[in-house]
């Protein structure tokens, strides 16, 4: 770390999802990071990364939306940028990757946005911040800034697909990785093995068919509940969708399901930093986490 | 999909073979029926075809049997079967070019209509729910 008092600055991209039901994700992004001297500047004009990668090699069209947000941090002067949320961070990752290895690909998007100033080259790196946070920042910084250690507060890391698949977008080992369990720790928290931590949560099939995610809530709150973690964090609005809101109907599925809280891994960080409510945002949680962080002197 | 099954390798080099491989990238006739795809599914209790059988159809060609599928609407992409396939075949590519062969066969097929949800449930969805979806499953 160089001049410790000189602020770093980071194009931040939030994704539509920060901006409407997970403001919460968002508002604990910006401060925490202003508490380790980052400064988060958020992208001018940026649009919604396309949320799911195309997996069909001909659908050159998906990668549009992804490849523009790409020229937007060029247009910013940064040749790298952040984003917290994982599915952004796949998807845009993905098509980052897939127009460097198919020069074709890549000149028929530039074709297609021929109005736009700027080209694309291939020249932006997308990172996400827990990558960020570990080779940049460094966990010992973390803990150098925390101001109320979540002493005794047992966490489940949730990762789910889109931090640790395919390998290539991978930063952390893909069976079992282990950068949030050692942000949790350095927070002061005590991570818990967890053995549903890269299963999915059933993704966008919320969208009409409930009672599937409630069956993968089921199982994966119930694998944190089994070893007695007070919470579950994440990195993607749409499996703190999946694995809050849809606990109701887990509970429908299964009487004996336990209810328990999910944070944005970020709301963590905001909370040890000694952030204030409105960087935390927890009345957006569906399951209060407030008596579960109570029972262990936190909160 | 009818219980009895009549295996013919009659169409197993027919252009729609052809175009799965293609448009998938992947190399169909590398399967080995192993099996691990399938069990670590998390999607494979709603499927009427699992991602095993999936491929071994798709070798031989039974668009049919493989457009009608339930399963290639349950599959979302958590790419656990690319990861742990012994033969680096990516089946979720596989099952993605199944969906687009019939989204994109001109007859709107679509397997998700927002509208028939309620303004509630439409509420509380996220965007990225909404639009993934029907990026996955409209045409």
């Amino acid at each position: 770390m160089g001049n410790e008092n000189k602020p770093m600055k980071l194009v931040y991209y939030p994704g539509c999802t920060l901006k409407n039901q997970a403001t919460n994700f968002d508002v604990s992004t910006v401060s925490s990071m202003a508490k380790l001297d980052v400064e988060v500047e958020e992208m001018a004009q940026w649009n919604c990364c396309g949320t799911v990668h195309a997996l069909d090699s001909d659908n050159v069209m998906n990668r549009v939306a992804p490849i523009t947000n790409l020229i937007r941090v060029k247009e910013a002067n940064a040749s790298e940028f952040m984003t917290s949320c994982a599915m952004c961070y796949n998807t845009l990752k993905r098509a980052n990757i897939d127009v460097k290895q198919r020069a074709d690909a890549l000149e028929t998007i530039n074709d297609f946005l021929s109005l736009e100033k700027t080209k694309y080259e291939g020249d932006v790196d997308v990172l996400h911040l827990l990558e960020y946070l570990r080779d940049r920042v460094g966990f010992d910084k973390l803990a150098e800034r925390v101001t109320k250690p979540l002493k005794g507060l047992r966490v489940a890391c949730y990762y789910g697909c889109l931090l640790v698949r395919p390998k290539e977008v991978a930063f952390d080992d893909v069976e079992n990785p282990m950068v949030m369990e050692n942000l949790v720790r350095a927070l002061g928290a005590t991570p818990v093995d967890f053995s549903y931590k890269t299963e999915c949560c059933g993704a966008y099939q919320t969208v009409d068919k409930p009672e599937v995610i409630a069956g993968r809530t089921d199982k994966i709150m119930g694998s944190a509940h089994e070893e007695q973690a007070d919470l579950v964090v994440v990195s993607c609005p749409l499996c703190a969708f999946n694995l809050d809101f849809r606990q109701d109907d887990a509970k429908r599925l299964n009487p004996d399901f336990h209810n328990m809280p999910v944070l944005y891994f970020t709301q963590l960080m905001a909370l040890a930093f000694g952030c204030d409510e409105s960087a935390l945002r927890f009345d957006l949680q569906h399951i209060d986490p407030l008596p579960a962080l109570a029972a262990r002197g936190l909160g | 999909m009818d219980t009895t099954l009549r295996i013919t390798s009659a169409r197993a080099g027919s252009d729609f073979v052809a175009r799965i491989e293609k448009v998938s990238g992947q190399k169909l006739l590398a399967c080995y029926q192993c099996g691990k795809c399938s069990a670590g599914c998390p999607m494979a209790a709603y499927m009427d075809v699992l991602p095993n059988q999936i491929i071994r159809l798709a070798q031989l060609g039974m668009q049919e049997q493989l457009l009608a599928a339930r399963s290639i609407w349950m599959c979302v992409s958590c790419l656990t079967c690319n990861s742990r396939c012994p033969k680096d075949i990516k089946i979720a590519e596989v099952i993605e070019s199944l969906r687009m062969t019939a989204l994109r066969d001109g007859q709107r097929n679509d397997h998700l209509n927002i509208m028939e949800l309620s303004p509630e449930a439409r509420a509380v969805l996220p965007p990225i729910a909404t639009i993934s979806a029907m990026r996955k499953l409209t045409s």
